[in-house]
């Protein structure tokens, strides 16, 4: 799954809840399977295939209670989507509840008359990921021959379709240069948005963190040319921007808030309040196949293991930013400090946030050497015996 | 494209993917966007409501205007405010 920004809510939202808020978004990863190996991906490194799925009505039953809940929006992800074959069935579902219905896909795997079979069942937008704005490079990234041109064809799907379309871009040392280029050819694919996100280190990017972090002058040169194009398009395209972590003053608003606003369903059914959640060891999480979604955004252990700020820690504890940021990335923390309810290291108060330097000038480099492909561990068939 | 102005003539709608919904669980009205809800206050529910692609600008501020017994100059300044933020976002077409 391509999307690397945290959902996004309107700025009434209040800042600090008293109360536990019904969640406004759901990420469900409907499979792992993708055609797709991109080194980003921030599928967890273990992933279950095919046979470890929940079946079509798991998944209708999850967003039947989901709409009950307060869910708004359900961003339908992997993997790739469309590797799913109930895809349709699952729209229809989830349009049938008033449900806000997002397709996350890299195109692979769509077809003209599949497409056109999502927007009748009521799909509502579709989020296109692009690897690079050229195609060699794009089909290199994404480890897969064709893509660039692929997506090429589904972007015209949308816009033939009338549907909303937004591109998804994650930046690394091997497209960092073309940026800005990939704002200006989301425009000319008739995008309404474009996410456009540097590479945050979870799951495979963790892994493949050498061959990613660009240089920090090839990001702030990045950065700058896509700002510069806000002014450019306002009122075409939407810019979503998601700094460079490593090279930041203070950590971004993780999910705005862990168990906050949205919840992730993994293939298997199990709830997370993020995909790198489960990075986080001795963290109990619950399935929806054994509870109820109201009972596990309650009551799961997991969910209420950084609610609020009675886990915080100086010096997020008295930090007027608490509200703002929650402290950062409880994944982040665990994986770069050993702690998850620590300060988020890329905070520059952090004790630790000297760490970040010296990763930054350890990992960062101009130059693009080769990546560990994103792949499914086959699951053995059968036991030995 | 060129960017799109308001002008008394235009027929305001929301854009396909842009949906106005009651909210049961919330007891509140929400724009569904992309990636994103807005809460939605009385008056710019009343707004949205009118802005079925039919309708010119002109009329939806008379009719609110009425409605609300207002000063018809203050209504269009709030519709303006609303509208213009929504096609800022490309939420709205014209
Ligand atoms: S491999 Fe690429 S396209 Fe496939 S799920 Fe991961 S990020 Fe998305
Ligand atoms: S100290 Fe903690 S709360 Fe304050 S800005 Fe840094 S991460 Fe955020």
């Amino acid at each position: 799954m391509t999307t690397q920004s945290t959902p996004q809510v309107s700025a009434q939202a209040p800042a600090q809840i008293p109360a536990l808020q019904p969640p406004s978004a759901m990420l469900a990863e409907l499979t792992y399977r993708c055609p797709l190996a991109c080194p980003y991906c921030s599928n967890p490194l273990q992933m279950g295939g095919r046979e470890t799925e929940m079946p079509t009505d798991a998944w209708k039953d999850i967003f039947t209670q989901a709409a009950a809940l307060g869910i708004l929006h359900v961003h339908m992800s992997g993997g790739e989507p469309a590797s799913r074959r109930d895809l349709r069935e699952l729209v229809a579902h989830c349009a049938s509840l008033g449900l806000y219905t997002n397709l996350i896909t890299s195109g692979v795997g769509l077809t003209k008359a599949s497409f056109a079979e999502l927007a009748a069942a009521g799909l509502d937008h579709v989020q296109l990921s692009i690897q690079d704005a050229e195609a060699k490079s794009a089909d290199w990234i994404g480890g897969y021959e064709g893509g660039f041109a692929k997506k090429l064809e589904v972007a015209h799907w949308v816009a033939e379709e009338g549907l909303p379309l937004t591109i998804n871009a994650v930046i690394h040392r091997a497209n960092v240069a073309r940026a800005a280029d990939m704002v200006d050819f989301a425009v000319r694919l008739g995008a309404r948005r474009i996410e456009i996100a540097h590479t945050q280190y979870y799951g495979w990017a963790l892994r493949n963190r050498s061959h990613l972090m660009p240089t920090r002058a090839q990001s702030e040169k990045a950065y700058a040319e896509v700002e510069e194009r806000r002014e450019r398009y306002k009122g075409q395209i939407v810019i979503d921007h998601v700094a460079p972590d490593y090279h930041a003053k203070f950590p971004k608003a993780c999910m705005s808030g862990w168990g906050r606003m949205s919840m992730n369903v993994t293939p298997q059914g199990k709830v997370l309040p993020c995909h790198a959640a489960e990075t986080i060891p001795g963290l109990e999480f619950w399935n929806a196949r054994e509870k109820s979604l109201a009972d596990i955004w309650t009551n799961s252990p997991g969910f209420n293991a950084y609610r609020g700020d009675d886990w915080m820690q100086e010096p997020c504890r008295s930090c007027e930013r608490k509200t703002v940021d929650f402290g950062g990335c409880r994944c982040q923390a665990m994986a770069l400090v050993g702690d998850a309810a620590a300060c988020d290291p890329i905070c520059s108060k952090s004790p630790r946030h000297d760490l970040i330097a010296e990763i930054a000038a350890r990992d960062s480099a101009e130059e693009v050497a080769g990546f560990t492909p994103r792949r499914i561990e086959r699951a053995r068939e059968k036991s030995p015996v | 494209m060129t960017v799109e102005e308001l002008a008394p003539e235009s027929r305001p709608h929301l854009l396909r993917g842009v949906k106005l919904k009651n909210d049961q669980v919330r007891k509140t009205w929400v724009l569904l966007a992309p990636e994103r809800y807005l809460r939605l206050n009385a008056i710019s529910v009343d707004i949205l409501q009118r802005c079925d692609g039919a309708a010119a600008l002109s009329t939806i501020v008379d009719d609110l205007a009425e409605k609300y017994s207002a000063d018809r100059t203050m209504i269009e300044r709030d519709v303006r405010s609303l509208l213009n933020s929504l096609l800022e976002k490309r939420m709205l077409g014209l």
